[in-house]
């Protein structure tokens, strides 16, 4: 089941990149339209499926239970940083990453614990968006996936990068990867619900608001924190 | 979609009345770790109070604030078309709208602890950036930057970013939207519907 999603969702981002390479002159959300369609449908799965089943998740599983969770994602994910800090040419922070695997997936218990944060290794964010924006690609226009919500164009390929190279992907019990990619899914989202109400108080148009964070954020982590000034401000 | 976490911590952030004359890092400091130990030992601000919230952040962090120089900023280049009252409606309903997201914020606030980096700062410098970062455990930690500049009443806020979004430009485009579609009293009424027909309250303390 998790590979026929994987490659559903494969060909749906494709499909919506391809629209999102016309050009972009001038314009940083051209395919609005589309794009909130996008928008409201997650919000509606979101509403219906994923939140409550987070919030579920939340009342049942204790605080330790969560980080631990979080913890365990977030050690193998550091494979994966480490591969994209490498291939961006950040010798250091990649063989950081590699420590912080292996601390955390010994001394840590298998990731349960982030000991390695604690011992100084800090923990990076990194994907082939980012990538390909060290590596010069332009971001294109801004697009609502289905399911995986904003992204821009750049990242979207990054994406399916991304999903090909999850290490959850190569589980090979299906059952054993389907538990553990939902437990992911709802493990973040949990994470998130504090934010939900702070973001309905500040947006006046939660599209739009949300739209203009996440280009804001992806700009600076390409240049890891440190965006060159913004023309527009001031 | 981490960052959305993000815009709740960058709230928490507070500066309190105590910091007149101190320099941008220490009284960035010195405000967070006045209104956090509030936080921290009030219940009701836990349970999810925001009146209480927001009466903490109008005395201890709200005097540290520009608003004026934030709803600059937010609006752009349209402020300068408005005409005085029109910039001072858009400044009362912008702060209402900040001031009522940051008492949410605080709301959610669960003891997470913050590094306040040192500003490398020259004696003349009128405008600084002071870097905190919010550490959680199970996640990345969420870097939180201060802009301030210098002015005859001391150092105020006139931005705060999270997880390097701004919490004051990020408005530009839905502002931008709705001048043009209503001109600036439509931004004006719709900013207004949007804090509950003005909450006379918060919005007159100015």
């Amino acid at each position: 089941m998790w590979l026929c999603i994987k490659s559903m969702a494969l060909a749906l981002v494709a499909a919506v990149l391809m629209g999102g390479c016309a050009t972009t002159a001038g314009n940083k959300d051209p395919m609005e339209g589309f794009n909130r369609s996008m928008f409201a449908f997650n919000e509606g799965l979101d509403a219906a499926v994923i939140r409550p089943v987070a919030k579920g998740y939340e009342f049942v599983a204790p605080s330790f239970v969560r980080t631990g969770v979080s913890n365990f994602f977030g050690n193998i994910a550091d494979a994966f940083i480490a591969v994209n800090n490498l291939l961006q040419g950040k010798a250091v922070e990649a063989i950081s990453d590699a420590g912080r695997l292996l601390v955390n997936s010994t001394v840590g218990m298998l990731g349960l614990l982030d000991v390695a944060t604690e011992w100084g290794m800090e923990k990076h964010e990194e994907d082939f968006g980012q990538t390909f924006g060290r590596w010069g690609m332009d971001t294109g226009a801004y697009v609502v996936l289905p399911l995986f919500g904003p992204r821009n164009v750049r990242d979207g390929v990054g994406l399916v990068f991304d999903v090909a190279a999850d290490p959850l992907g190569h589980v090979s019990d299906a059952s054993v990867r389907n538990s553990l990619a939902a437990l992911r899914l709802v493990n973040d989202r949990a994470v998130l619900l504090p934010a939900d109400k702070i973001i309905d108080e500040a947006a006046l148009d939660k599209y739009s608001y949300l739209r203009d964070a996440y280009l804001q954020r992806r700009r600076s982590l390409v240049f890891d924190g440190r965006p060159p000034r913004d023309p527009e401000f001031d | 979609m981490k960052y959305l976490l993000a815009v709740l911590f960058g709230m928490l952030m507070a500066f309190g009345a105590t910091g007149q004359g101190l320099q941008p890092d220490a009284l960035v400091k010195s405000v967070t770790n006045d209104v956090l130990e509030i936080v921290r030992k009030d219940k009701d601000i836990q349970a999810g109070n925001t009146r209480k919230a927001v009466e903490l952040a109008e005395v201890k962090v709200l005097p540290h604030f520009d608003f004026a120089h934030m709803t600059r900023l937010a609006v752009g280049k349209a402020w300068r078309q408005a005409s005085p009252a029109q910039q001072k409606a858009l400044t009362d309903e912008f702060r209402t709208l900040l001031v009522r997201t940051y008492s949410k914020a605080l709301t959610e606030y669960r003891n997470q602890s913050i590094d306040f980096k040192p500003v490398k700062m020259q004696p003349a410098d009128t405008d600084v950036v002071v870097r905190t970062l919010v550490q959680q455990s199970g996640s990345k930690p969420v870097e939180i930057d201060y802009s301030l500049d210098k002015t005859d009443q001391g150092w105020k806020v006139y931005d705060i970013a999270v997880a390097a979004v701004s919490l004051v430009t990020n408005y530009r485009s839905s502002f931008a939207q709705e001048i043009s579609a209503g001109g600036i009293d439509g931004l004006i009424a719709t900013l207004r519907t949007k804090n509950g027909g003005g909450d006379a309250a918060v919005a007159s303390k100015q």
